[in-house]
This record gives structure tokens, sequence and C-alpha cells, in this order.
């Protein structure tokens, strides 16, 4: 079997993400399979909602029966990093149609910056490789799920304090955040607010009221700082 | 069955609220996107939302108690992991070993 130049391309250019998303989306699959749902939801989870974190922000939900509005509340604050960075692919996304449906809906991080990052030569079609770089990492992505689900179901060893892994994954967030911003208040006003929530006001609804307080002292402190400047001409 | 529907309808509205992230960018026109209150919230509201939800993971165990002493020691070996190497899966999967074997052995 010979693969076309194309596709030579994206296996080695996807390689490294291989290596990230198959034990990662396994780590999933065995936290998935605590809840003691069908490994085939594991599946699904990955065809369709297909987000690392996200997914594993669900099992926290799901395990904490959280409400469908507080699930896609939290889902959304989660993703919201994302909304900012799509901007810089607008101009650089040939493909119309479904395959650029698609592919927005495959832009993960790791796929943002291979695309971003890689260099073509002047025979390979930039929307083919976005396309296959995309379907290739979510086929990655949807084998390591399944995997760890199936294989979560059938261990026989204790998995107890797994679930840890959801808080490792969001302090792992936390410090990358950290590195971007290199700005400690925020860091400090969560902990604060959390904290705060959580002991004194509402434990079961501590995500929601949280974030409600949080974002609503960043709009005050964007209204007190804003420079007035109406009656200029 | 009501299995089933239950977790057609988690998984039906985390993805069409994941897409609507991914898909926001390239509906809004960049001039919405310039406006200055949102990219105070878009620089400000991601790492708050991080460690709320670091903090939400613990929300039946944080006390300031003892007992807390195993969680709050394997989110030091993660951070520290996680400064020292930068790979975010050693991180995760050194932390998340430690835990394990703490709660097994009974200490957790």
């Amino acid at each position: 079997m010979t693969l076309s130049p194309l596709n030579a391309l994206v296996l080695r250019t996807s390689l490294p993400v291989m290596f990230g998303y198959l034990p990662l989306g396994a780590a999933f699959g065995v936290l998935f399979s605590e809840l003691g749902y069908h490994w085939l939801y594991a599946t699904a989870m990955g065809l369709f909602i297909y987000a690392g974190a996200g997914q594993f922000l669900a099992v926290g939900l799901l395990a904490n029966q959280a409400t469908l509005a507080e699930m896609a509340v939290a889902t959304l604050l989660l993703n919201s990093r994302h909304i900012f960075y799509g901007l810089s692919l607008i101009s650089r996304m040939p493909n119309r149609g479904w395959r650029r449906l698609y592919q927005i809906f495959g832009l993960t991080d790791e796929t943002y910056s291979l695309i971003t990052a890689t260099p073509l030569p002047a025979n390979i079609d930039p929307g083919q490789f976005q396309l296959r770089i995309t379907a290739v990492n979510q086929l990655y992505w949807i084998i390591g799920c399944t995997l760890g689900a199936w294989l979560g179901s059938q261990l026989e060893f204790s998995t107890a304090g797994i679930a840890f892994v959801l808080p490792a994954l969001f302090m792992v967030l936390t410090i990358e955040q950290y590195k971007h911003l290199r700005d400690i208040r925020p860091f400090i006003a969560a902990l604060t607010i959390g904290l705060g929530t959580l002991l004194l006001i509402s434990r079961e609804q501590m995500l929601l009221i949280a974030i409600l307080l949080s974002l609503s002292a960043l709009m005050m402190q964007y209204a007190a700082r804003r420079p007035r400047k109406e009656p200029d001409a | 069955m009501n299995e089933f529907w239950t977790l057609s309808s988690v998984i039906a509205l985390l993805a069409g609220v994941t897409f609507l992230t991914r898909a926001l960018p390239f509906m809004v026109l960049g001039r919405v996107a310039d406006h200055p209150l949102l990219e105070h919230l878009g620089r400000f509201l991601p790492p708050i939302v991080m460690v709320l939800l670091v903090i939400y993971s613990f929300k039946h165990d944080v006390a300031f108690s003892l007992n807390f002493l195993p969680e709050l020691g394997c989110l030091l070996l993660v951070t520290v992991l996680h400064l020292a190497f930068r790979q975010a899966l050693i991180s995760i999967v050194g932390g998340t070993a430690m835990y394990m074997l703490l709660v097994q052995m009974g200490v957790g």
C-alpha cells in the first residue's frame, strides 16, 4: 500500500496528536465507565461532542446529577476560551459547505495548532489537508474514548480515586491560563468567590452562583475603569 | 430506556453548546468581537472558570480539616509536575496515580 503525498503528510503531522488523544480519550472512557453506563455512550460523546475538557466536565456533572441548565452554562463557559481564537482562522479556511461546517465542529486546540502551524508544500491542497487533519484527529479521539470505556467496564483492578483526573485536568488548564495571562488577580478573586460560595452560600448550586458572581464582578470592574468620552465632537 | 433518553438529551445539549462556541467567531463579524467588554471578559473569564472548576470538583469534600490534605497534596503534585515538564499527560497521570494510591491505602 502506498500513501499519496497528502495522506502521508496528514499522518506524519497528526502523529503527536495521536499520542495525546489516545491516552487522554482512554482516560475519559475509564472515568465515564465509572458512571455505569454502556461504553457506546462514550463513543457517542467522542463522535457528537468531541471536546476534551468538555467531556471530562460532563462526567463530573453527570456524577453530581446536575440539571440540564447547569450543564449548558458550565460547558458554555468552559468553552468560552475558544471563542476568541477562531477569528484568526476565518480567512485561512478555503473549504465551503459541509466541509467547512465539519471543520468548525472539529476545531479543537490541537487541530487548530496543526492547521495554523504546518507549512504546506505547493503540491498539497490546503482545504483537503485541513479537512483530513480534522477527521484523523477526531478518529484518534473516538478510538481512545471507546477503548477506555470498554476497558473500564472489563477491568478487575480497583479504580477508586480515578475521578481525580478531573481536578487534575482543570489544574493543568489553570496553570496554562496563568502562563498565558501572567496576572494573579483573577485567580485570587476566583479562589475567594469559589470558596466563599461553597462554604457560605450553597454547596449544590456552587458552580452557577460563583460564575454569576464572577461575571458581575468583571462587568462592574469594566464599568468602573472605562474612560468616559461621550461629548467628544 | 430512561437512561437512553437522559444520556441522549445530555449528549445532544452538550454537542449543541460546544458547536455553538466553536462556530461563534465564524458567525459574528469582527466588529462585535472587538468590543472592549467582550475582550475584557475573554481575557479574565477563562482563568476564573478554570479555578472554579477545580473547586467544583471537590464540592463535597472541601473543608478546613485534615481530611482534605490528600487532595491538596495531589493538586500540589500536579502543579509541580506541570511546572517541571509542562506535559499535560504527565501532570494528570502523576497526580491521579498518587491520589488513587492514597485512597486505596485508606488515606483519602
